[in-house]
């Protein structure tokens, strides 16, 4: 078994929400550690929308989303808060001395007093294209994501989608592959136009092909692809297919929180409106994910989620403490933490 | 106020009022029209709010940005009337305007 992180706090997400968090909670003294399956902080902010303006920030008349995430990583520095990207939590249970302990898709292992779920929309993955009968072929030839190129050595592979993914994966893939064909419903690509131009040179010289339009239909038996049909703007073309790799951009699940043991409300997660605890003690739940009457998806109403929820969760860390209300603008314990000069 | 018309997939047609500026998707979530998820909100950030405009409407809404073409990529049954509803805005011009809502979303 890998080594054991131990810190106060785990946060489940990196969002805006997430970030703040570690803001209320280190005033607090409590050690945070945030694990998000995305690659670097900021949740949807970063990944759907970063540079799109917001304007009900308080304070900010406008702000792009991707400059309030900076600013909050500015804000939180002082608490030094643990980072794991590229992670998703795959499971939570209770430890016999109150605490928990968390699981990672990459094997590792988190124990904490108290679990803040920030998970916003639940994790980001891949997109199912909207290809009838997909669902068949997924256990064995279908793939969102390549984790080693040699299983797909040999393979008739088509690809589809016209992003960098699945650019970088063309090019990658074709010298393994037994063919590569790329698949997508425009002659443009969003991709890097480098990456294109390598692709078009590869398509000229013969060594793989590119097709035109969208996957209207998959052909094989047992959950083994054989070709696919691609419908262009005059002729339907079948192509040769035993792997399939579709890029089709994220989409946000919930993911393995349902399978956490925490009541649901239409995949969200109630909470009280003191705590924002949720049905089991010393896990909380703030921001998009949570659920209580009235319960608005703002970025500011996460914001009061997670001072409230601070104060809570002192309370599980630190059963024995008082708690004392203070305000950073005259407290100076509360400078000391932000590093504020006397 | 402008006319809208969203024929949903089963054939059910929703008459709506519109306001100059605010987006055919909007329109659509505040009339509960089945078929549009916008999932994103309208942030262009998603291919979920995908409906196809009435032919004879195509030359007064215009051909989608370079932004909405690659999000169409993500989309269901793209064809060439395809459009993504966040990205039109309701105006003058658009009175009458009829779309359709696709069999899914992507």
């Amino acid at each position: 078994m890998s080594d054991i992180t131990r810190t106060d706090v785990v946060i489940v997400g990196a969002g805006p929400v997430a970030l703040f968090a570690v803001f209320e909670l280190g005033l607090f003294d409590m050690r945070c550690h945030l694990i998000d399956i995305l690659d670097r902080p900021g949740g949807q902010c970063a990944e759907l929308y970063p540079e799109k303006p917001i304007y009900d920030i308080p304070g900010y008349p406008v702000i792009g989303a991707q400059e309030l995430i900076d600013r909050l990583l500015e804000q939180i520095s002082p608490f030094k808060p643990g980072f794991s990207f590229n992670r998703m939590v795959t499971s939570l249970e209770r430890l016999e001395d109150g605490g928990f302990r968390l699981a990672t898709d990459e094997d590792e292992i988190f124990e904490a007093k108290v679990v803040v779920i920030a998970a916003g929309g639940g994790s980001f993955q891949p997109k199912r294209p909207p290809i009838p009968g997909i669902e068949a072929y997924e256990a064995k030839s279908v793939r969102y994501a390549v984790r080693r190129m040699e299983e797909l050595r040999g393979h008739d592979v088509v690809i589809v989608g016209g992003g960098d993914s699945a650019l970088d994966w063309t090019l990658n893939l074709q010298p393994v592959a037994r063919r590569v064909t790329l698949v997508h419903r425009r002659p443009d690509f969003r991709a890097a136009p480098d990456t294109v131009n390598k692709m078009l040179a590869l398509r000229d010289a013969g060594a793989l092909d590119l097709v035109v339009g969208q996957v209207s239909a998959l052909e094989g038996e047992s959950g083994e692809l054989r070709s696919i049909v691609v419908k262009g703007a005059d002729v339907d073309t079948s192509v040769p297919c035993t792997r399939l790799l579709p890029f089709f951009g994220l989409t946000m699940k919930l993911g393995p929180v349902a399978e956490w043991g925490l009541d649901l409300h239409e995949n969200q997660i109630p909470v009280d409106t003191e705590k924002f605890q949720t049905s089991e003690p010393g896990i909380f739940a703030i921001g998009d994910i949570n659920w209580y009457p009235g319960k608005l998806k703002l970025i500011l109403s996460g914001f009061h989620e997670a001072a409230l929820m601070a104060q809570a969760a002192k309370h599980v860390v630190s059963p024995k403490e008082r708690i004392v209300f203070q305000y950073t603008t005259s407290s100076t314990s509360l400078h000391k933490k932000l590093g504020v000069p006397d | 106020m402008t006319k809208l018309t969203y024929i949903a997939h089963d054939g059910t047609r929703f008459d709506v009022e519109a306001e100059n500026g605010s987006t055919v998707m909007e329109n659509a979530i505040r009339n509960a029209v089945p078929g549009i998820e916008a999932e994103c909100g309208g942030a262009c950030a998603c291919a979920t709010c995908h409906v196809y405009v009435d032919e004879a409407w195509m030359p007064a809404v215009g051909e989608p940005e370079a932004m909405e073409e690659d999000m169409l990529d993500f989309a269901y049954e793209v064809r060439p009337n395809s459009r993504l509803s966040c990205q039109i805005k309701v105006r003058d011009e658009l009175d009458g305007l009829v779309v359709t809502v696709p069999e899914r979303q992507g």
